[in-house]
């Protein structure tokens, strides 16, 4: 059984007041998430992530299409026991303690009352947040409020994790923090799917991806498959003769006597043969490491390039 | 199950609502208001009973309502802007229970401050009569018309807040307010015109919430008896008046989605 089974999801806001358009943020998704998994979700800021997110866990109706959670319809109200979802930049009711606050969680997620205050001190020890249980949380930085949002979102143990751009706003600290307990969770078993647009956090973590863009599925699949479509090209290194490879029109990095390209597969033999010609000695020839980065960047339109970080 | 994530969600209504500011703020005017009534009493010698009920139970109607209203229109609307409601209704909570906690829990609200202004209202009874009279139980009956109220115009606040803004939430609840005080004169009006007109200001009266038959402090003031017939007419009222309101609040939210 899959841990989520997505089915020609789609969804269509109307905009406009007088004259209404309708506006697709979803087109026709078809995704399957594995269980054990951690899935990442990639895309630019505007390409459908939270949409599908909204959808799953039932804030937002779909306009058409399906989706199902551990093999239940997404609208069964027994899924959600199963689940624990983070939204983007979590805002909490300020009011509360730290502690009140994952107890309040707890007691609407079916937790027993006397495992409700045990299970919140282990969640906040667990997030580094176990000296400030009893500190409003009015007074939480932004990367406190992260860490109280991801202890909420797995308080009841759920089998399924969904955290919308966990690493948002957090410094490197903060993320190297949210990284390794996303790997922890996995560890135990948990299924991870989350949303990015950090590309660095989606290589490191996932065993598989989809990329999003403009509400549509750009591609899906291993980290490793999705990058060998983005290699097919060498490294090449000689010494002396920096102008052999001029006729290759490529652009040669120039350091003292040694020069370094990039070229093409099928270029690799005429470029050693040019250089033997041309009396220069080649010191290296390395198969390019394809990144997430070029994958993404050759899915996404250049507008939506701009707005990518890629840390 | 139902129950407890209710009663949870009610909780932390509660809890959102004594840890606010404004409500404290709030209740300190209308004790000081109160305080202040055997003073009023004292200009109308002779009138102190009937000056000190009228204004008292004034005070706590007027300040309950206002309380109703002002955290009533953010109930649902300030979950959503602070995305709060993503975390509930991510969970096995169904939006019925949320509306229903949220009511439950502003309710439980406004019981304990109408108990904390009526203990107020009572010391200043006791201040200028030195003492209860039998006929006092009548003012219990009028503090329980004004809870009534308060549960009518919170339920219709919620049903505006789950498809408006809050400030247009606070001008329909208001407006509401105002005009189900006035919904017997609305219906005598209505007598005088004919046609269509008759039948708009009619099916106005109707629609509106009935607080003239809640609003006895004139009654009361004037030691006025409350009859049974009242009580249960009332009862039976304020509880359809506010499940139709809840449940068309119920139906909309329902239907929302949460952008």
């Amino acid at each position: 059984m899959s841990a989520i089974e997505i089915s020609n999801l789609a969804k269509t806001y109307q905009v406009g007041f007088f004259r209404k358009a309708e506006k697709a943020a979803l087109k026709n998704l078809t995704l399957e998430v594995r269980q054990g998994e951690i899935f990442g979700y990639l895309g630019p800021n505007g390409a459908g992530k939270t949409t599908t997110l909204k959808l799953l866990m039932g804030l937002m109706f779909p306009t058409s299409g399906s989706a199902t959670i551990l093999g239940r319809a997404i609208s069964d109200p027994q899924v959600k026991q199963s689940i624990g979802f983070l939204p983007e930049q979590p805002y909490f009711y300020d009011y509360l303690t730290a502690r009140e606050l994952l107890e309040y969680y707890a007691s609407l997620s079916a937790v027993p009352a006397k495992e409700r205050s045990s299970r919140a001190q282990k969640m906040l020890d667990r997030v580094g947040l176990g000296g400030a249980a009893n500190t409003q949380l009015r007074k939480f930085s932004k990367g406190m409020l992260q860490r109280a949002g991801i202890a909420q979102a797995i308080i009841h143990d759920p089998e399924i994790v969904f955290l919308d751009e966990p690493m948002s706003g957090l410094d490197p600290i903060g993320r190297r923090e949210v990284r390794d307990l996303i790997q922890e969770l996995n560890d135990e078993g948990k299924t991870v799917f989350f949303s990015t647009h950090i590309l660095s956090d989606a290589e490191t973590l996932c065993d598989r991806v989809a990329v999003l863009n403009r509400g549509e599925l750009q591609g899906v699949g291993v980290v490793a498959d999705l990058l060998a479509e983005t290699v097919g090209k060498r490294e090449i290194i000689w010494e002396g003769a920096s102008t052999a490879l001029d006729a290759l029109g490529t652009k040669v990095k120039i350091v003292g006597d040694i020069a370094r390209t990039v070229i093409d597969d099928r270029q690799a033999d005429a470029a050693i043969d040019a250089i033997r010609h041309a009396g220069g000695r080649l010191k290296s020839l390395m198969p390019v490491q394809g990144a997430l980065e070029d994958y993404f960047l050759k899915h996404t339109e250049p507008g939506a390039i701009a707005e990518v970080k890629s840390e | 199950m139902t129950t407890s994530r209710v009663g949870h969600i009610a909780y932390n209504t509660f809890r959102e609502a004594v840890r606010d500011r404004v409500l404290y703020n709030l209740v300190f005017f209308a004790l000081l208001l109160l305080a202040s009534t055997p003073l009023f009493g004292k200009i109308s010698i002779g009138l102190e009973r009937i000056v000190l009920v009228n204004l008292g139970l004034t005070a706590v109607t007027i300040f309950g309502m206002l309380i109703s209203i002002f955290i009533g229109i953010g109930l649902v609307s300030k979950e959503i802007d602070k995305k709060t409601l993503y975390t509930v209704l991510s969970r096995p909570v169904r939006r019925w229970e949320f509306i229903l906690g949220k009511y439950f829990g502003l309710g439980l609200t406004l019981l304990v401050n109408t108990l904390f202004m009526a203990v107020g209202f009572f010391a200043a009874l006791l201040y200028i009569e030195h003492g209860f009279q039998r006929s006092d139980v009548q003012l219990l009956c009028a503090l329980y018309f004004i809870m009534l109220q308060f549960m009518v115009i919170v339920a219709i606040t919620l049903l505006f807040s789950s498809f408006s803004s809050p400030m247009l939430s606070a001008l329909f609840a208001f407006g509401y307010f105002v005009i189900g005080n006035f919904a017997e004169e609305l219906r005598g009006a209505a007598n005088l015109l004919d046609g269509v007109s008759r039948a708009i200001v009619l099916g106005i009266s109707y629609l509106v919430p009935n607080f003239t038959a809640m609003n006895v402090i004139s009654q009361v003031a004037h030691s006025e008896g409350i009859t049974g017939a009242l009580l249960l007419q009332n009862s039976l009222y304020a509880i359809l008046y506010s499940a139709a309101a809840l449940s068309a609040a119920v139906l909309i939210f329902e239907n929302r989605n949460l952008k």
